[in-house]
């Protein structure tokens, strides 16, 4: 049978495509509709933390934090109560993570604080003596991109039926009525801030990146 | 009626992919050496303000040297090999040169525009997969192109069986098509908002640990079909060609593909253990990578027996000392997966760098010391000069062992150390060391590692020059030569 499928590329091809595709078909299939449930009464993310998760990506947090607290002693005393598939439903990409140069982020939203979080992105080895995470103070001068990330929940909301308002819908006149709310819950971020520029940002109705990243990082939880 | 005349091949598209081998090993590995003197000398992130920082980079060094290295590698040494194991020259199809060269110019342009979009920090944050939507559509593209001329070239050959490395070729094509195009489902959200928004922003189809699945059949099989596959093709006919010596077993060669086709996708779950994917998941995935030994080192020692009554060959030529020890690393990588895998172990190697030091061994040792082996061999024919200098290949080889060396070791010591502070308590049940000690006690590593790039990328270097010096200034050979490559 090999030799005859080494001389008919057509046959032999079809055989590996049929050999490797069982793999993901026994694996992945059975428990799709199981793992994408939400825990019950979950909410999902307001317009201004999925633009903070937008700058975790966009600056890759995830290549040195995780978020994926697993199930040992010694993971739920230093970073709380381990993690669960529900609470990772609206997650679009998931954001685990496959490596601690840093500590996991997954709840760290029960133990930081907005002004810790701002102090540290700073300069982390002042607040964390020894620590060898760079400063990010671009995202203090960079304006998040709220209107990507609204575009973001218009799509999960449509698409995939994830449980937003009846406010959240297509077109430049929804975001522009949906946009004070934004700049709402941005206020209240920064109103326990100290950076001019944070400040001044906020008067001028933008959003630093470094805001959206906070109210991301308090929502972890 | 076949003629005993050996056939002119066109070498114009394996040389031009062996360039860009060349160029993105070289940026891919030097962005690698970066990020980890980051890792040692945190300073060193603020060299290029936003774009310069440790986490912005590191998906750089990670599809340089996939997609541009790797690949490029995957396609140089098809467009060399495929013709002569098919008896059939590329320039006897103007089509498939038409669709070749496309494909390389593509390539070329794409690579830079999807690095250039990492850098600016566009990305969908699955690892590997990191490309936008648009760099994705080219990506297919490529991969469909290059599939054309795979096929294409099968279909004018004229030796009828296929040899065990189109196997393997055909298979990398197969998997990575499918791999790719599953994994990278995603929505672009401007379309779907009424024009809002940035249009290179997506969604992915999948959420929360559905996503994690998928990511990782992807990430675990990407390495499957990208740095295994492709490359266990390449010791197939390099290694016979170079020695002289006839495959060992082809028996073996039966067991070890098939093998590795059927079990080598069930162990992408072992990226997942003790994470919120079902059990029965994990175990499977465990299991699976502990079977996968077999069809591994099932190709490694079917070629290590090759060189049986030839290991003289080993002192002589540093070509196949180069190939023989990327079997031993391929070896010694597919017995620390396993090792990975198996839960008690991961409970303490996953998050830390034992696995970037696994995943190293695994392709400074293998992958790309069968890379440029292959081009050490192909270089001489495409070009028709002797190699440049015996001399430079020896030193390199021995710098970049010593490299691969310092770099799993330091690593295999880092991760297991930091896995085990993470879980040290004290006489009363509390934790003993605060996160931020188990990552300043990694300094000295980290400094290793860093010397360990730097030894590898001189070595990448001087193998650079070599092949440079050898296009430009190598003995012109009258003839081409049979199996070991002529070096001056």
């Amino acid at each position: 049978m090999f030799h005859w499928l080494e001389n008919n590329p057509f046959f032999m091809a079809a055989g590996i495509s049929i050999v490797i595709s069982f793999a993901g078909l026994i694996e992945i299939v059975p428990n799709f509709a199981q793992s994408a449930k939400p825990l019950v009464d979950m909410k999902p993310r307001t317009v201004l933390e999925l633009a903070g998760k937008n700058v975790y990506m966009k600056d890759n947090c995830l290549s040195c934090h995780s978020q994926m607290i697993r199930p040992f002693k010694s993971e739920t005393d230093r970073y709380g109560k381990y993690s669960l598939s529900g609470e990772y439903a609206y997650d679009r990409p998931f954001l685990w993570g496959s490596k601690r140069t840093g500590p996991d982020l997954h709840r760290v939203g029960n133990y930081r604080t907005t002004d810790w979080h701002e102090a540290h992105m700073l300069n982390p080895p002042k607040i964390v003596p020894g620590s060898i995470m760079p400063a990010y103070e671009h995202q203090f001068e960079n304006e998040a991109d709220l209107e990507t990330a609204y575009a973001e929940a218009v799509t999960v909301r449509n698409v995939f039926h994830t449980p937003y308002g009846p406010e959240i819908k297509k077109g430049r006149a929804a975001w522009e009525a949906h946009k004070p709310k934004v700049l709402e819950d941005a206020k209240k971020i920064a109103a326990d801030m100290k950076d001019e520029r944070v400040k001044k940002a906020i008067a001028e109705g933008k959003v630093p990146e470094i805001v959206a990243l906070i109210a991301y990082l308090n929502s972890l939880k | 009626m076949q003629s005993n005349a050996a056939l002119e091949y066109d070498y114009s598209l394996a040389k031009k992919f062996t360039f860009l081998t060349i160029l993105f090993g070289f940026l891919g590995m030097l962005v690698g050496t970066i990020i980890a003197a980051q890792l040692a000398f945190p300073e060193l992130n603020y060299l290029l303000g936003e774009y310069g920082t440790f986490s912005r980079l590191r998906p750089i060094h990670t599809n340089t040297v996939i997609f541009g290295f790797t690949v490029s590698g995957i396609f140089a040494t098809w467009y060399y090999f495929g013709q002569r194991v098919l008896k059939v020259s590329m320039a006897e199809s103007k089509f498939l040169m038409v669709v070749g060269n496309i494909q390389f110019w593509l390539y070329l342009i794409g690579a830079l525009a999807a690095t250039v979009s990492l850098l600016l920090g566009y990305t969908t944050a699955k690892e590997y997969a990191q490309y936008e939507w648009p760099f994705d559509i080219v990506v297919v593209l490529i991969w469909v192109l290059w599939g054309v001329n795979m096929m294409g070239l099968i279909g004018i050959r004229r030796e009828k069986a296929l040899y065990i490395s189109v196997w393997y070729y055909l298979a990398c094509f197969l998997g990575i098509a499918m791999l790719y195009l599953f994994n990278n489902m995603e929505i672009p959200t401007y379309f779907t908002s009424g024009g809002l928004g940035n249009p290179l922003h997506s969604v992915s189809i999948y959420a929360g640990t559905n996503d994690a699945l998928v990511q990782w059949w992807y990430g675990h099989n990407a390495v499957a079909f990208g740095f295994t596959v492709p490359i266990v093709g390449m010791i197939y006919y390099f290694l016979p060609k170079e020695s002289g010596q006839a495959i060992y077993s082809y028996k073996l060669s039966l067991l070890s593909f098939w093998g590795l086709m059927f079990v080598y996708l069930w162990a992408g779950s072992h990226h997942l253990l003790w994470s919120t994917v079902p059990d029965w998941m994990q175990t499977m995935g465990s299991a699976f990578s502990v079977v996968l030994i077999l069809p591994s080192w099932g190709s490694a020692i079917n070629m290590l027996l090759t060189m049986k009554g030839e290991w003289n060959q080993l002192t002589e030529n540093p070509l196949i000392k180069f190939m023989v020890l990327a079997s031993t690393f391929y070896m010694l990588s597919t017995i620390e997966g396993p090792i990975q895998a198996i839960r008690s172990v991961n409970a303490i190697a996953h998050f830390t760098d034992w696995i970037p030091g696994h995943v190293h061994d695994g392709v400074l040792g293998w992958v790309a010391f069968m890379i440029m082996a292959s081009i050490f061999h192909m270089a001489p024919r495409m070009f028709k000069k002797e190699l440049y200098s015996k001399k430079l290949m020896e030193w390199q080889f021995w710098i970049q062992t010593t490299a691969v060396v310092l770099y799993f070791t330091s690593m295999w010591i880092a991760g297991i150390t930091q896995g085990m502070m993470w879980r040290a308590v004290d006489e009363y049940g509390n934790l003993m060391y605060s996160f931020i000690d188990t990552v300043i006690v990694l300094h000295p590593y980290y400094v290793i590692r860093t010397l360990a790039g730097v030894l590898y990328l001189t070595g990448f270097v001087m193998f650079a020059y070599n092949i440079y010096k050898t296009m430009v200034s190598g003995r012109e050979l009258s003839e081409e030569p049979q199996f070991r490559t002529p070096m001056a």
